[in-house]
């Protein structure tokens, strides 16, 4: 099967927003950004930048005709800072010149006078100051004031979680032209071309139908492009509304780790109760969420974090209370598992520690609550899996686990300086967006007259595959070649109202809406097969590898020709469908309800080998068994699984932010931020799917594979303390990821006694 | 006007030599399939194939375009992806869609470039060379799995095609590895200006490395040109590899007239003679990693030096770069400080040496006049005897710069030890030399307490400070783990965990 990104990709072929074709007079736009993380902006004085040759304008907050806005959940973030600067590498202006060379250098010399306030940089301390996004939330299960005194065990803890940069290796960009009658096209990276288009269009004061965005692929985003886009594409589209001419804005890497979000760091604490069975009876937990300086997706990202506070296991008394903590780092946002990852480390760290106080085998407490069919969720909604249970026990069936058992410990027995620990990570994760009405898509299907056929849906291709799955639901539903058909790029003005391609739901969702627009065609192609073979009964007639049956008989029409009767017949040839996730819904109010299409379960272990002399570290194998359902792509499926996992692997060991006290980035390039390389990968990843569970929810039975993955890395963690606790037996609780190899040389040579 | 190959064709460029390669052929001849993801030689992106043409033919690997000053290609050939595709797929685009190797897509030109470079390349088409030739490549997307089963891939399609350039070259192109105007390009480069205009070559490509008798003022004469005739010295940079200079000072660089050390041929290389070893300051890493000479004298040094950078960055960074830079945390200059090295710096007629534990004075302050140029590093030919080890420690392992690295050279007889040299990167300002350690080494027998005592010295010695390598009390703790792990490494089964206590 082909996969045409593929061919493109590996023959450079593939265009992204750099690459795209622009008018030889093209505009740079480079951005001014403050310095401080807080303060009062006394002046900025952009008359030097201005006259210098090679610029055509500076842009300031005074600038936008509509609103200097770009929040789009709570609107809280200007587009360009105005009276205060809430974090360093916040926009205040934009250098508009012929080159970009000329747009940087200016931009550098832009005097911007700042009169310094104290930084606020700990989500706890923001808390303690009332300084929030939003009111804390709190969901709630059984009584568990009550359930603590039947609890035999009780434990608590703090956990802290580090954030996460994206590393999209393509980094942020915009080109955007005026076209007539006051319209701006915007080619943005963005997985959100509505939100673009709607805060394009409210900050130039206009309707929505004036901007157009085009998105045709995107270097990588992991959540970092769906709402942290929006900033330079409104630059770029204000700058080509004011110049009238195209207007490019590309940040440098440097430029966009300091400039935008990443995954949320959390400070949490826990209480866990255990009975005499080792049943988890009570679980109470608060996170504090570090939100940076304004809201952007963070409120519903802490609704997941709720949602997942449990993760795998059964638990009847649970509160789980979460808080949105405003501080002076840039707004964090969305990354892969949203939210989902740091309540489930909580959730580990927190079991393991009850089981040590039991005198129990983590994994025994683990296993033993694991989730069965009917058990509730804190959130009112009924497990309908027995996968979280049934993948654990596939896993451990295994032969495999049993020799990696006895591996590790002989290995230990053997080495002195170094050891193996192994751990096993449930994970469940519901599947569709919190946000209920987020849950529809659109798709717009023609089939042109020589057979061939063009779709377009609300979901950008990323990396993901998506397009791959739609040719292939739109190939599937028509039963013709995959060669047939093509996905347009992602467009407001041929599907609009997109959701944002996230929440791993966008194969579900556009794959639906291009299957119920191919539908209504294919009817339309049936009757005019009907009318034309002379057949009374529509309902005999079928397509199979392009050629029409009749009663289940191949007859002589094939796919090209029927369409050239279709077509000379006067019928349409093109359908528009919407596709809505049936059954979910959600209550605030009570913070109730059945917000998620289905669940994916899965468990993973992971083995890895601790050099405890110097502190390093590598992960051996992770063996995962995984909830598929029925994977219309394997080979995507296993993208998703294999980089989904050693993301999940590098947040929990190298990939560490650090700031000054001033709230400045200090990791803010690729030499000093480590993602995870070739050699740090695992040596072996094994994934077995279970693909026999029966879903509607999905596209063709599919489960979403986006984000889940990522957090069978968490098990890398546990590993290592088990590695760590193997060299010594007394090593303390370990609750701060990630844990560098700097932090396992600490831990290791930690004095205790004091 | 800067003439060189690019693909099949013949580009003529204004660009400024400093201009790097990568906004060349982007925005000068906008070719887009060549990606920017760092501009700082850490994501292979940017990656393209460097054709020289020497004696073996034209001889070719994956470079980074963001760190390559497009003055040093004049003559050669630049292979973007672009120069790659032909009608159909090549072995390797073929074997990444076949592996689903590629999701987003824009590390993939970079992949598609390393792994083609590998094939034509000399090392052996094993998984593990494979490996290290995409060790400068960084994949954000795929998790590095596939990219595992295409390298293996790779390995099995081509076993047993020899390793010399032009064995490799022949296979490549019958097999479509690359296509086949890639025979006519000797022929392309033979009629090509390799001049750089403003760019000067410092002193002509001379004499082979330093004489042995060299000290201080008795050399002959250098002829020594700093300006190749043409430059105005007032603002020329001296520029040998790039991979600090551009990274740290990419704007100056582009505007500046530069010195390209890289021409001259008598500053690279490796000699060793009876008594003396030498190492020309222009000699890139990768060539010290290959020397068989080096590592016969230093066995199983090779894949210490696996760690510093990526092969393709150690392609271009140089030995005398790396202690003109002088970070506190060189690798090179670490090696090479346990090695008890002399610097061999020559300005107009003047040469002199200056050992190396002298050469750092200061945060990047050197025993060395804005005039004077590195020629070499010279140290005495190692005994039989003498053991070496290199220790570096980084948040990931490759590609990154160590928060503690350190090296020991040490020669023990009948449990005693004789001498013994020894270096630590980040604990000081400066690539630091642990006399006081070394010193409480030096006549005692060799023993597990004897080690502790050294290892704690070296700890009192320092005075490392905190930034995003490392907090200063994790450096200190780590170098007296590095200082035993010198002896765990060299004494195998001797020393252990008693170390620790
Ligand atoms: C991605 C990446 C990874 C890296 N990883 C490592 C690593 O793991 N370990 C490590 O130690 N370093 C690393 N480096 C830094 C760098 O590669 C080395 O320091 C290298 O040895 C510098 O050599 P160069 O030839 O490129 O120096 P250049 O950048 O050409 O020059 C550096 C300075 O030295 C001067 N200079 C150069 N040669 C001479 C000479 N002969 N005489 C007088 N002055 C001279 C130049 O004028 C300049 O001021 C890395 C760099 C990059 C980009
Ligand atoms: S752009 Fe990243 S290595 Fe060149
Ligand atoms: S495929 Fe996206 S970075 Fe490699």
């Amino acid at each position: 099967m082909t996969n045409r990104d593929a061919i493109l990709h590996v023959r450079g072929e593939s265009r992204y927003v750099d690459d795209r074709l622009t008018p030889e007079d093209t505009l740079f736009g480079a951005v001014v950004t403050s310095d401080v993380a807080c303060g009062t902006i006394r002046s900025v004085d952009t008359s030097p930048a201005e006259s210098r040759e090679g610029v055509v304008c500076v842009l300031t907050a005074g600038d936008p005709p509509g609103e200097n806005q770009i929040g789009n959940i709570i609107r809280d973030e200007p587009l360009f800072a105005d009276s205060e600067v809430h974090y360093i590498g916040q926009p205040i202006a934009l250098v508009v010149a012929r080159d970009a060379a000329t747009a940087r250098s200016v931009a550098r010399g832009v005097k911007v006078e700042i009169d310094p306030g104290t930084p606020l940089l700990d989500p706890r301390e923001a808390h303690a100051q009332g300084s929030l996004i939003a009111p804390p939330r709190t969901f709630a299960l059984g009584d568990i004031e009550a359930a603590w005194d039947r609890c035999k065990w009780i434990v608590e803890g703090r956990v802290e979680s580090g954030g996460q940069e994206h590393v999209y290796l393509e980094t942020q960009g915009t080109v955007a032209w005026p076209a007539e009658d006051g319209k701006v096209v915007v080619q943005s990276a963005t997985q959100s071309p509505s939100v673009v288009q709607c805060i394009v269009a409210r900050m130039l004061g206009m309707p929505m139908q004036r901007v157009e965005v085009d998105v045709l692929r995107l270097g990588g985003a992991f959540g970092g492009k769906e709402d942290q886009a929006t900033a330079w594409a409104a630059m770029a589209a204000l700058a080509a509304w004011k110049t009238g001419k195209a207007v490019k804005v590309v940040l440098r890497r440097r430029e966009d780790m300091r400039s935008t979000g990443k995954r949320h760091p959390y400070s949490s604490d826990f209480r866990i109760g255990l009975g005499k069975d080792l049943d988890i009876l009570a679980y109470d937990v608060t996170f504090y969420q570090n939100a940076g300086a304004a809201a952007d997706l963070s409120t519903s990202i802490l609704e997941r974090t709720l949602f997942h506070a449990t993760n795998s296991y059964n638990i009847p008394n649970v509160r789980a209370t979460a808080v949105s903590c405003r501080t002076n780092l840039p707004p964090n946002t969305a990354f892969r598992g949203f939210g989902a990852p740091q309540a489930m480390f909580v959730m580990e760290c927190a079991v393991r520690k009850a089981a040590a106080a039991a005198g129990a085998e983590a994994e025994w407490v683990q296993r033993k609550n694991l989730l069965s069919v009917g058990d509730e969720f804190p959130y009112g909604m009924r497990c309908s899996s027995p996968n979280a249970r049934r993948s654990w026990e596939m896993l451990e069936d295994q032969p495999e686990t049993a020799v990696m058992r006895e591996a590790v410990s002989v290995f230990n027995a053997e080495h002195a300086l170094r050891k193996k620990g192994l751990a096993f990570m449930p994970v469940c994760f519901g599947v569709s967006f919190t946000t209920t009405f987020l849950n529809q898509a659109g798709a717009l299907v023609h089939v042109y007259s020589d057979g061939s056929v063009g779709v377009s849906t609300a979901a950008v291709e990323m990396g993901q595959g998506v397009n791959t799955k739609i040719r292939q639901a739109a190939a599937r539903t028509f039963s013709i070649g995959l060669d047939r058909v093509r996905v347009e790029t992602t467009n407001t003005a041929r599907v609009a109202n997109t959701s944002p391609t996230a929440a791993s739901s966008a194969a579900d969702l556009n794959g639906n809406a291009t299957r119920l627009a191919c539908e209504a065609i294919l009817q339309r192609l049936v009757r005019s097969a009907a009318d034309l073979l002379g057949s009374e009964a529509p309902d005999d007639i079928s397509l199979l590898d392009e050629t029409v049956q009749a009663s289940g008989q191949a007859t002589d029409l094939k796919w090209e020709a029927l369409v050239q009767h279709t077509y000379r017949n006067r019928i349409s040839l093109s359908a528009q469908a919407h596709y809505a996730t049936p059954r979910i819904h959600f209550d605030k109010a009570v913070e109730k309800g059945e917000p998620f299409s289905y669940h994916v379960a899965g468990t993973a272990v992971t083995e890895v080998t601790l050099d405890c002399l110097r502190g390093t570290y590598e992960v051996d194998a992770v063996r995962v068994v995984h909830d598929l359902g029925r994977s219309i792509n394997p080979m995507i499926d296993l993208g998703q699984m294999e980089g989904g996992l050693v993301q999940g692997i590098g947040w929990v060991t190298l990939e560490e932010l650090l700031y000054d006290d001033e709230g400045r980035l200090l990791t803010d390039s690729m030499s000093t931020y480590k993602i995870p390389d070739m050699n740090f990968a695992p040596g072996e990843i094994q994934a077995e799917f279970i693909q026999d569970a029966q879903y509607e929810g999905g596209a063709f039975g599919s489960k979403a594979i986006g984000e889940p993955p990522f957090m069978y890395g968490i098990g890398t963690f546990f590993a290592l303390v088990e590695a760590m606790r193997a060299f010594r037996p007394d090593l303390p609780d370990q609750h701060i990821l990630p844990l560098t190899p700097e932090r396992v040389l600490m831990e290791l040579v930690a004095d205790l006694s004091s | 006007m800067i003439e060189f190959l690019l693909n099949g064709k013949v580009i003529r460029s204004e660009a400024s030599p400093g201009e790097v390669v990568l906004d060349v052929v982007r925005r000068d001849v906008g070719l887009k399939g060549t990606k920017e993801g760092c501009r700082e030689g850490d994501c292979g992106a940017c990656m393209v194939l460097l054709g020289t043409p020497g004696e073996r033919g034209v001889e070719y690997y994956a470079i980074n375009s963001c760190l390559l000053p497009v003055g040093t290609v004049a003559g050669k050939h630049v292979v973007s992806i672009e120069g790659l595709n032909g009608p159909g797929l090549t072995p390797v685009q073929q074997a990444i869609v076949d592996e689903g190797a590629t999701q987003c897509g824009f590390c993939t030109p970079g992949f598609v470039i390393a792994l083609t470079g590998f094939l034509l390349g000399d090392m052996p088409l094993d998984p593990d060379s494979g490996y290290t030739a995409v060790s400068g490549n960084m994949c954000r997307c795929t998790g590095y799995l596939s990219i595992r089963r295409v390298v293996k891939k790779l390995c099995a399609a081509f076993a047993g095609t020899g390793n010399s350039p032009a064995a490799r070259l022949e296979a490549m192109i019958s097999s479509g590895v690359v296509p086949a105007y890639f025979e006519t390009v000797p022929r392309l480069l033979a009629g090509m200006s390799g001049e750089t205009p403003v760019c000067g070559v410092a002193g002509p490509p001379g004499d082979a490395l330093p004489r042995q008798e060299l000290d201080a003022g008795s050399s002959p004469p250098p002829e020594m040109d700093d300006t190749g005739g043409q430059a105005d010295p007032g603002n020329a940079i001296l520029i040998a590899g790039g991979t600090d200079l551009i990274v740290q000072r990419p704007e100056e660089v582009s505007e500046a007239r530069l010195v390209l050390l890289e021409r001259r041929e008598d500053l690279r290389g490796i000699r060793i003679e009876a008594k003396d070893c030498w190492i020309g300051a222009a000699t890139p890493v990768e060539e010290i990693t290959r020397s068989e000479m080096l590592q016969e004298l230093f066995p199983g040094t090779d894949p210490h030096i696996e760690l510093i950078s990526s092969v393709a960055i150690r392609h271009r960074a140089t030995v005398g770069g790396n202690l003109v830079n002088a970070s506190p945390i060189g690798d090179m200059a670490i090696l090479l400080l346990a090695l008890n090295v002399d610097v061999i710096l020559c300005a107009g007629e003047q040469r002199r040496s200056v050992p190396l534990k002298e050469f750092f004075t200061g945060y990047k302050q050197l025993n060395r006049e804005p005039d004077e140029l590195v020629e070499a590093v010279r140290f005495k030919r190692p005994s039989g005897g003498s053991l070496f080890n290199f220790e570096k420690v980084s948040r990931r392992k490759h590609l990154d710069i160590a928060s503690v690295n350190s090296a020991m050279m040490i020669t023990v007889e009948h449990d005693v030890v004789r001498d013994v040299h020894m270096s630590a990167g980040g604990v000081a300002p400066i690539p630091f030399y642990l006399a006081s350690a070394a010193e409480s080494l030096r006549g005692q027998t060799l023993s597990a307490e004897s080690i502790r005592r050294a290892a704690d010295e070296a700890c009192s010695a320092i005075a490392p400070i905190s930034d995003v390598r490392g907090s200063g009390e994790y450096k200190r703790v780590l170098l007296g783990r590095l200082v035993r792990a010198h002896f765990i490494e060299l004494f195998p089964g001797r020393f252990g965990e008693e170390l620790l206590s």
